[in-house]
């Protein structure tokens, strides 16, 4: 199962299968105790879930969604970006749930903190050549944990349009 | 000035009848949309997710020719990419909302007609993806042991009409024609380790097959150059990192694309520099790798099949290529163009992954031939009001998951938005009430989502039994009778 642990135990730690999705459509993982616990680590966005215990905790980050809209969002230290968005209904999606094998959860973060992110893994940048509008400050959510440094981060969703036209078709603005 | 009034005053009464018309007849009113989806794949799913999320009160209903949701994410991705299918978890919660229905086990076309869709659905939403591979047209094509990737795919993900392949491994060589994702991927199945393989949700009869093969060198064959490939980074990194096999790429090949890669868009670029890197300079530990390799694939340009050549007892011989140039000013799309030259490439499989296409599936749907897709703008099918594609069906197969979801979000966006506009008239239909007895009828087995949940779990525990996350059902009677089976 090395290829299934190798994303998720280097980028977070955390993960295993959320016991809401899994109760009755256990997919790929069943075999592998580590996706079966019912207690133990805290399964994937269910960290999220969860409010800052005390103010120390709290890192408060801004989304701006794809019309603009600035979204602020109280996180707390060791959130994962991607989701925190769930956790207030943003869309950003997370298909591959934080596994490194799509760009689903595609971001631009803000060039003051982009520096203050770890350096993306070459699996990440992998993903990001896959995204539509990648800008030399793309990331992908789910691997922006955040700490107290990230204090005041805002990311900002890449618009997403129809990526193909029949016939070379170009859609004219409105 | 007075036409410009004009306009405004026009414009603002159309603005104000939708307005009415969304208030009386639209979301705040007793009217419940129905809307079908033709297709449970990824394209099907994430335009039901939009849908759901788009109207407070629109149901869907999702028809799947399979007993089974899901699609390509159960049956094209790789069994050794497990990862990829967490996206299932998403679409499970999406298939439990009280507002989505699965209907399962039903074609569309024979067992149910458009015609009787258009009766019971305001909107229908094609998105059953691209099912046949488009051909060489060569000689030799027809021969035993050349198949389509795209059914050695199904082989081995235990897709029932590809479960009998006939696939020959007792030959020591394979040429897979094509540069994309697919042509990779069954590359690194048959070159990848079945002690590996076996810890996946691989077909058992596909893992049977693998652990007698002989297959101990894999061509991947282009008819472009490197800088036009159409695979992607990891899946060539996969390749190259591959346990106890060695990449081969003529330096020859790439040597010219090194000094090319600065000026190239960020994705060509990294995959241009690992092209070249392996190619002209290996690192140490892939040089260490390879040594100790005991199978190995290369990767070959330029080269376009012209003859798939037998021998006396009716076997492959060989592909026999014309060697290509390429021309054009844009370096990335570039043609190739046959020269006089041509090579011989000893082999006994041939793999044909050069491209996949829609079928059509039923008369009242429109259907461009050529490019094998149902003509479309911007996910309106083209003259005919309430019916939409989304995904491969209308885009034709290409892009990762991302590029799929986009494409069914925006679908699914449009269908509100022309249901709130009165594009789509606000009549009340029956939906799945219209169409279910008419099946039942025709004794067609419907199969809904906890049905499949009965099958997912009779599949896991098989599973369980061999050491591997699942063991799929691959025969539909099989599936049925899971799904009588209790709870």
């Amino acid at each position: 199962m090395k290829w299934i642990t190798r994303g998720l135990n280097k980028f977070y730690p955390r993960l295993c299968n959320t016991q809401k999705f899994m109760s009755s459509t256990q997919y790929s993982f069943v075999g592998n105790p580590k996706f079966h616990s019912q207690s133990g680590p805290l399964c994937s966005g269910e960290y999220e879930m969860q409010d800052p215990k005390t103010d120390d905790e709290v890192v408060n980050i801004t989304f701006i969604d794809k019309g603009g809209k600035r979204i602020p969002v109280k996180g707390k230290i060791g959130d994962n970006v991607m989701y925190l968005a769930h956790r207030y209904d943003i869309e950003l999606e997370g298909a591959c749930e934080a596994s490194l094998a799509c760009s689903t959860c595609h971001v631009y973060v803000h060039e003051n903190y982009f520096d203050k992110l770890t350096d993306p893994e070459e699996e990440e940048e992998d993903m990001l050549d896959m995204a539509p509008f990648l800008k030399p400050n793309s990331r992908l959510g789910c691997q922006i944990i955040l700490n107290k440094d990230l204090e005041g981060l805002e990311v900002t969703l890449p618009p997403i349009t129809r990526n193909f036209y029949v016939d070379g078709h170009v859609p004219q603005p409105h | 000035m007075l036409i410009k009034n004009t306009q405004n005053l026009t414009r603002r009464l159309i603005r104000n009848l939708n307005r009415y018309r969304r208030l009386y007849c639209g979301n705040s009113g007793d009217f419940v949309p129905h809307v079908a989806v033709i297709g449970s794949g990824p394209a099907g799913f994430y335009t039901t997710q939009q849908l759901l999320k788009a109207h407070p009160k629109l149901k869907v209903d999702i028809y799947e020719k399979l007993p089974i949701p899901f699609g390509l994410v159960r049956y094209g991705v790789a069994p050794d990419h497990p990862e990829v299918k967490n996206v299932i978890n998403t679409f499970t919660q999406t298939a439990q909302n009280e507002r989505c229905n699965f209907i399962g086990n039903v074609s569309i076309g024979t067992d149910i007609t458009i015609k009787h869709l258009q009766k019971a659905y305001n909107a229908i939403v094609l998105s059953y993806g691209a099912d046949a591979d488009r051909k060489l047209d060569i000689p030799g094509e027809n021969l035993p042991n050349v198949i389509s990737a795209r059914a050695l795919v199904g082989w081995y993900n235990g897709l029932p009409q590809d479960r009998n392949l006939e696939v020959d491994l007792s030959c020591d060589t394979a040429v897979v024609l094509g540069h994309g994702n697919v042509a990779l991927d069954v590359a690194r199945i048959l070159l990848t380790p079945t002690s590996t393989l076996s810890k996946t949700d691989i077909s058992n009869h596909a893992l049977e097959a693998l652990s007698k093969s002989n297959i101990k060198k894999v061509y991947v064959v282009g008819r472009r150059g490197p800088l036009q490939v159409s695979f992607t980074i990891k899946e060539l990194r996969e390749m190259i990192n591959l346990e106890d096999c060695r990449t081969i790429i003529e330096k020859e090949d790439v040597s010219f694309i090194g000094s090319l890669t600065e000026e190239l868009p960020r994705p060509r670029k990294r995959l241009t520099d690992l092209l070249y890197k392996t190619g002209c300079n290996p690192t140490d530990n892939n040089l260490i790798h390879w040594s100790k390799a005991i199978r190995e694939w290369q990767l070959k340009f330029l080269l376009s099949p012209t003859k798939i050549v037998s021998n006396n007892d009716n076997r492959i011989d060989s592909v026999e290529c014309v060697k290509n140039r390429l021309e054009g000013d844009d370096i990335l799309n570039q043609k190739a163009v046959s020269t006089d030259e041509t090579v011989q490439i000893k082999c006994g499989l041939v793999l044909r992954s050069i491209g996949y296409k829609s079928i059509p599936i039923d008369d009242a749907i429109p259907f461009d031939q050529k490019r094998g897709v149902i003509p479309n703008e911007n996910g309106r099918v083209t003259g005919v009001t309430g019916m939409y594609c989304s995904g491969w069906v209308g885009s034709g197969p290409v892009g990762v998951i991302l590029s799929t979801m986009s494409d069914g979000f925006n679908t699914g966006k449009l269908i509100v938005s022309d249901m709130n506009s009165g594009l789509i008239p606000n009549i009340q239909k029956s939906g799945k009430d219209g169409i279910l007895p008419i099946l039942r009828e025709k004794g067609v087995n419907v199969v809904d989502f906890k049905s499949w949940e009965k099958i997912n779990k009779v599949e896991v525990g098989k599973g369980e039994e061999m050491g591997k996350p699942r063991e799929k059902l691959t025969d539909i009677q099989q599936m049925l009778d899971a799904t009588q089976e209790k709870s």
